[in-house]
């Protein structure tokens, strides 16, 4: 996926997020946590900020909320304190993207045994 | 999964890389007596130390709610005692505490006993007017704006001015939810 296509599934996700709050039947609803589709997982986590951080994954994959987790703190380590960083716009953090791809390489392992 | 509980500012503080605090001091005095400097009017520092210190707050305050996982405060008293026990301890190992409440619990103070950034330092008298933690304020406004809320900063006490204790009154204006444009109506 490249970056365009990167952040049109990121707006259409987020316009999603904002519309489940006013669909929802109980009052109190503020984020999809969960999204169960025939052959994908989408987990979502959102920060008291309003940023929002969503993983695609193989259906019943677990702990995902741990690596969302991971990811906000990898977030604010290496992108919110990179001075050249602007916010709200995408993230072009090279630190960032290898501390990333080595979190999801450990969680693989970790996972998968291998 | 149950969530993880919210941890204690001195926890956090303990698990962090830490730095020299005179480098820390000097490198915070270089910038006030650079800006002084370049700016060359007090009140003209005293705004860019505050809007340096905005700059940082929209940043901190992720870093804040990542490593401390509190969950939403449910009122404004709440929010002013996490950010005196927690934040200050977390960022710059201080103690704060919160006092002077008003009526409505919109406004109260935060009392600092310890401050590192004024190690060492003396006002002289061309800069009476100057607000030398300002940046502190600045943080404080930027961090709770990006959790919606509205807020006014201002300094009670600071000790470089001959008060006893460096006191922060903290004003909340407004609570500024994110509005989202979905109505029907519009």
């Amino acid at each position: 996926m490249d970056t365009n296509d990167s952040l049109r599934v990121a707006s259409l996700w987020h316009s999603m997020h904002a519309i489940s709050q006013q669909l929802s039947p109980t009052t109190g609803c503020s984020e999809i946590e969960l999204l169960e589709a025939n052959t994908f997982d989408l987990h979502c986590f959102q920060s008291l900020t309003g940023s929002k951080f969503f993983v695609v994954c193989k259906l019943g994959t677990q702990h995902m909320e741990a690596l969302l987790k991971v990811v906000y703190e990898l977030y604010t380590d290496y992108v919110l304190k990179n001075p050249f960083y602007e916010m709200k716009m995408p993230i072009r953090c090279e630190v960032f993207d290898i501390n990333l791809t080595q979190t999801v390489q450990k969680d693989r392992v970790a996972l998968l045994g291998r | 999964m149950p969530p993880a509980a919210p941890r204690s500012g001195d926890a956090i503080f303990a698990s962090v890389e830490r730095v020299n605090a005179e480098l820390f001091t000097l490198t915070y005095g270089a910038i006030v007596r650079q800006l002084l400097t370049d700016l060359e009017e007090v009140e003209e520092v005293n705004k860019q130390l505050d809007q340096m210190g905005y700059n940082i707050g929209i940043r901190l305050i992720d870093e804040f709610l990542a490593k401390s996982n509190v969950s939403r405060c449910v009122d404004f008293k709440e929010t002013a005692e996490m950010i005196a026990k927690v934040g200050f301890k977390m960022f710059l190992g201080v103690t704060a505490s919160v006092m002077n409440w008003d009526a409505d619990g919109t406004c109260c103070s935060i009392v600092l006993e310890d401050n590192p950034l004024v190690d060492f330092v003396e006002l002289p008298d061309t800069c009476q007017g100057l607000y030398y933690c300002n940046i502190l304020s600045g943080v404080i406004r930027g961090a709770l704006e990006m959790v919606a809320m509205k807020t006014e900063v201002t300094w009670i006490r600071d000790m470089l001015r001959g008060d006893d204790a460096y006191e922060l009154q903290v004003k909340l204006l407004k609570q500024v939810p994110e509005e989202y444009p979905y109505k029907d109506d519009e």
